[in-house]
């Protein structure tokens, strides 16, 4: 991880978000990560999207685990809190922050290796919560930090740079997220950031777990020929299926939409998304039309982006807890004992 | 030979029929008539169907161990019957179902069997074979009562307490007790040689197990944030703490709660949850039991480094692997002592009883805000899951709970920089700041190598800069764990040292070898790192017999990793059967390696 902080110059014309803040305050320490990393284009997605959303810096938290998907959040929003943890137990450590401080924005980031092989329980785990979070798969297809090794992502027939080509089926993190109903599951391509920044801001607005799986190559170890995670692959095979625009609360949406094609969402603050069905037939509310989509479309070779699903109205852990809204770890722990006289009688019944 | 007050009773049952609330009652109405007594209960890693033991032991002279012997057996299982008799000391007394042909094997010289058709009586009076199988069971409680002279009165008290909202119950109960009862004055010669008297010997106890004690200190000390896995021994802390927060944390004008628990994938992911929670702020806890520390080993050594506080229970049971689960042991020291890779050491608690994990409960968070560290708190089933006679809690309000350094607002407001690791009081502990407090507060946590500037280094110096300062908040937290308990007196050259479970059996050997004019000394360690005084307590003596429930003598070990405790004072006396540890191994052992130092 990098130490070298970023010069503190800005140029005096870049524009303000609604706290002041130029896009520069939402930078991180320099990268040091390989040139041309898929990685940096999401940091860079992640830095405008929080930019946009006007969230105060230290009201966000970043979460991370192992890899190289895991160093990411030193290399933005230096003024947010950071918590890199121990290989795939990003979710586990996010579910407890967010149990004691349920008034910060969590943003979680993750890799293919990070949580489709350790922390597979713990990402499933999470969905299963509705944890109220954003959830980012950096997902490239191989372990990059140990050089190479195919990840649990890596696509039957995908070839490596040195041995023979993978022939286990791919965990997808985009249909087990469905398999398991999380709330909000999104998929992108570092390359393309005109739709990778929206999808963010949906995920780091939408209240409850929300996925965003971004193919993201790796340029040392998976970007060769014969690579089903390469850039080159990925141009070719992508397709948008539904995008979405993000609308902040209040304010109009402007964009002129094809009829029948654009779908507004509410979210929980009043900020809508609205969804572009590229393809006019798919139903973005609906798991098993998306499921069944998505499975047709990997038998054609495609990889399918998009807000690809999203229910903006089941509960969120601490709603299906009926948890208060005040943030555990701000109650004051006087108030949270009943006292010396209670204890007596708590103790008499054990006499 | 004829007693008062000092009788031990054995029920043998199998579970999963009903007999533990017979047995508490048993228990409870020998409590109640102001008799000191401890309750044992040892039972299967099962259900339904296999044997099952629960012993009380009457004991005006208020010892807190097993006992080593038993007066009367309630031998309510066929399938253990020759093992059960032959546990009968000479002279005792066994009691067994008559309804059917007594089998052979039931006789034994010197001990008198009596038979009480239990099953025949129930089923003359009850309906229904549920009622039959738990009245049967109330009912050799009624023969128990008559045998030893306990009062009915009580009994029917104790009875209407816990059947208040349903009459009926208790009536149906008392007749069954009746049944027992008369049967047995009509039939044996009631009640026994040792029989109990009411006295004055429990006033300001009460009678509570160790899980209990603990999740109400847990909900005393503030804990907001419970995350964990079921394992045995370990539930029932949860399960304390929910109903405590059940009716005490909820907000009376929404109903909301404020308390937050957590059923966990796994034990891996429920210290995540609890490092995440600590992190934020919150008093954060897990209970668990051997198997769980080996899995969250990696995140008590990243939460060391990082300096997360956590609250962590093991009740321990029988290792290694899924060993025994039920049954009991101090076998996780090492591993907890120094759970995970790397240069790492935990603070640990060895509560000795209830009434310690009620206390210990809330140091622990203390503790772990202070030091920023994970705290174990060294429960084991033994303490965790039966009843125990202790004082009555207490809480005091003007207590102000410690939260540690952590860095308020306004504070950061008028920092320059805020540097997460630096130790600016030279007591090894740098100010921590929480999220979302203020800007300026912000760091990344991380378990890579770090500066005392909280940034990633791979520096030697820098790294081993923190690395060091780690170790002088280890001596910090000496000074700061509760220290031993210790009896003295300077003739004796000899001291037992124990920690935890093992405090009732030393207490009470120690008085058994004063009647043998061998008097020790004695110590009772109650944390680690271990205090000056545990190092004093050793340079005094001559040889240190080392109590403990391990096979490996890992307590000893510690003393000698951790203060460089002379190994050839320190004698290892080692009970790992699983079972709890008692008075008669200690006295035995102390006599061996007496007469072993004669011969040498």
């Amino acid at each position: 991880m990098s130490y070298i902080a970023k010069p503190k110059v800005a140029h005096p014309s870049l524009p303000k978000n609604k706290l002041g803040l130029t896009a520069r305050d939402y930078e991180g320490t320099v990268s040091t990560l390989c040139a041309g990393c898929g990685h940096d284009s999401v940091t860079a997605a992640i830095i405008q999207a929080v930019f946009q959303l006007n969230i105060e810096p230290h009201m966000l938290a970043k979460m991370s685990g192992i890899g190289c998907s895991s160093k990411t959040p030193a290399y933005f929003v230096s003024g947010a809190h950071g918590f890199n943890s121990v290989h795939g137990r990003m979710p586990s450590v996010t579910t407890g922050a967010n149990a004691a401080n349920r008034a910060l924005t969590y943003i979680g980031v993750s890799g293919d290796g990070d949580s489709l092989s350790i922390g597979a329980g713990q990402f499933v785990h999470a969905i299963r919560r509705n944890l109220n979070m954003c959830y980012i798969i950096e997902n490239n297809g191989v372990y990059g930090l140990t050089k190479g090794q195919f990840s649990a992502s890596a696509d039957v027939g995908s070839k490596p740079k040195k041995g023979e080509p993978n022939e286990m089926e791919p965990i997808d993190p985009v249909s087990v997220a469905l398999a398991l109903g999380a709330t909000y599951v999104a998929r992108s391509f570092s390359g393309d950031k005109e739709q990778l920044v929206p999808l963010i801001q949906g995920a780091l607005t939408h209240k409850g777990f929300a996925l965003v799986d971004v193919i993201s190559p790796c340029v040392t170890f998976n970007d060769h020929e014969g690579s089903t995670k390469s850039y080159k692959h990925t141009r070719q095979f992508y397709h948008h299926v539904v995008d979405a625009d993000f609308v902040p609360p209040a304010a109009e949406i402007k964009a002129a939409y094809e009829q029948g094609s654009s779908m507004p969402v509410e979210l929980h603050d009043g900020s809508r998304i609205v969804l572009r069905k590229v393809d006019k037939a798919y139903d973005p509310t609906s798991r098993a039309a998306a499921f069944a989509y998505l499975r047709e479309r990997v038998n054609a070779g495609e990889i399918t982006t998009g807000l690809l699903y999203i229910d903006s109205l089941r509960k969120e852990m601490h709603e299906v807890m009926g948890n208060t809204s005040t943030p555990l770890c701000q109650l004051p722990l006087e108030s949270l004992h009943p006292g010396a006289a209670e204890l007596k009688k708590i103790t008499a019944r054990y006499r | 030979m004829a007693t008062i007050n000092d009788v031990v009773v054995k029920i043998a049952t199998v579970n999963g029929t009903g007999s533990a609330s017979a047995n508490g009652l048993l228990m409870k109405s020998i409590f109640r008539m102001g008799i000191p007594v401890v309750g044992k209960n040892y039972f299967p890693s099962n259900i339904q169907g296999l044997p099952t033991w629960y012993e009380v032991r009457v004991t005006g002279a208020g010892y807190q161990s097993r006992s080593d012997r038993v007066d009367l057996m309630v031998a309510m299982n066929a399938q253990t019957y020759a093992s059960d008799l032959a546990d009968v000391r000479p002279g005792g007394y066994l009691l067994y179902d008559s309804t059917w042909p007594r089998q052979k094997e039931l006789h034994r010289d010197g001990v008198t069997v009596l038979g009480v058709p239990l099953s025949r009586l129930c089923n003359e009076n009850f309906e229904g074979a549920r009622a039959r199988i738990l009245m049967k069971n109330i009912a050799y409680v009624g023969v128990v009562a008559a045998l030893l002279d306990i009062d009915l009165a009580v009994i029917t008290k104790l009875l209407e307490e816990t059947f208040a909202a349903k009459k009926h119950l208790v009536d149906s109960n008392m007749q069954a007790i009746r049944l027992g009862y008369d049967y047995a004055q009509q039939h044996f010669s009631c009640p026994l040689p040792n029989k109990v008297q009411a006295m004055n010997g429990t006033a300001g106890k009460i009678v509570i197990d160790g899980n209990t004690a603990a999740g109400l200190g847990c909900m005393y000390a503030g804990a907001t944030v419970g995350a964990w896995y079921p394992i045995t021994p370990s539930t029932s802390l949860m399960d304390a703490f929910r109903s405590f927060c059940t009716k005490y944390r909820v907000e009376p004008d929404t109903g909301a709660r404020t308390f937050c628990i957590i059923q966990a994938e796994d034990e891996l992911a429920a210290i995540g949850m609890v490092l995440g929670a600590a992190w934020n702020g919150a008093r954060a806890f897990t209970p668990t039991s051997g198997p769980g520390i080996s899995l969250m080993s990696e995140f008590i050594g990243f939460a060391y480094y990082a300096e997360i506080p956590a609250v962590i229970f093991d009740v321990q049971r029988t290792g290694p692997s899924t060993g025994m689960p039920t049954r009991t042991q101090q076998s996780d020291l090492m591993s907890c002592a120094y759970a995970s890779h790397g240069d790492t050491k935990h603070v640990l608690l060895f509560p000795a009883n209830p009434h310690e994990c009620f206390e210990m409960a809330q140091s622990a968070f203390d503790l772990a805000e202070r030091l920023q560290t994970p705290v174990i708190v060294m429960s084991d089933l033994d303490i965790g899951m039966n009843d125990w006679m202790v004082p009555d809690f207490e809480f005091d309000e003007s207590r102000v709970p410690d939260r540690g350094k952590v860095v308020t607002a306004d504070e950061l407001e008028k920092m320059e920089k805020f540097y997460r690791y630096m130790d600016v009081d030279g007591d090894g502990i740098a100010p921590r700041s929480l999220p979302g407090v203020h800007a300026k507060g912000s760091y990344f946590t991380r378990g890579s190598g770090h500066s005392r500037y909280g940034s990633y280094t791979e520096d030697s110096a820098a790294y081993q800069d923190v690395m060091d300062r780690l170790l002088v908040k280890w001596e910090t937290a000496r000074s700061i764990v509760p220290g031993p308990e210790i009896e003295y007196s300077k003739f004796n050259k000899a001291g037992i040292l124990t920690i935890g479970s093992g405090d009732g059996a030393c207490l009470e050997a120690r008085d058994r070898l004063a009647a043998q004019k061998i008097n020790v000394n004695y110590c009772r360690v109650r944390a680690f790192p271990f205090s000056n005084a545990v190092r004093e307590f050793i340079a005094q003596h001559e040889v240190i017999y080392v109590v403990e429930q391990n096979r490996d003598a890992q307590l000893r070990s510690m003393l000698m990793l951790d203060i460089d405790a002379e190994p050839t004072k320190l004698v290892p006396l080692l009970h790992y059967n699983g079972m709890p540890i008692n008075a008669g191994f200690v006295v035995q052992r102390v006599l061996e390696e007496i007469a072993k130092g004669r011969a040498a």
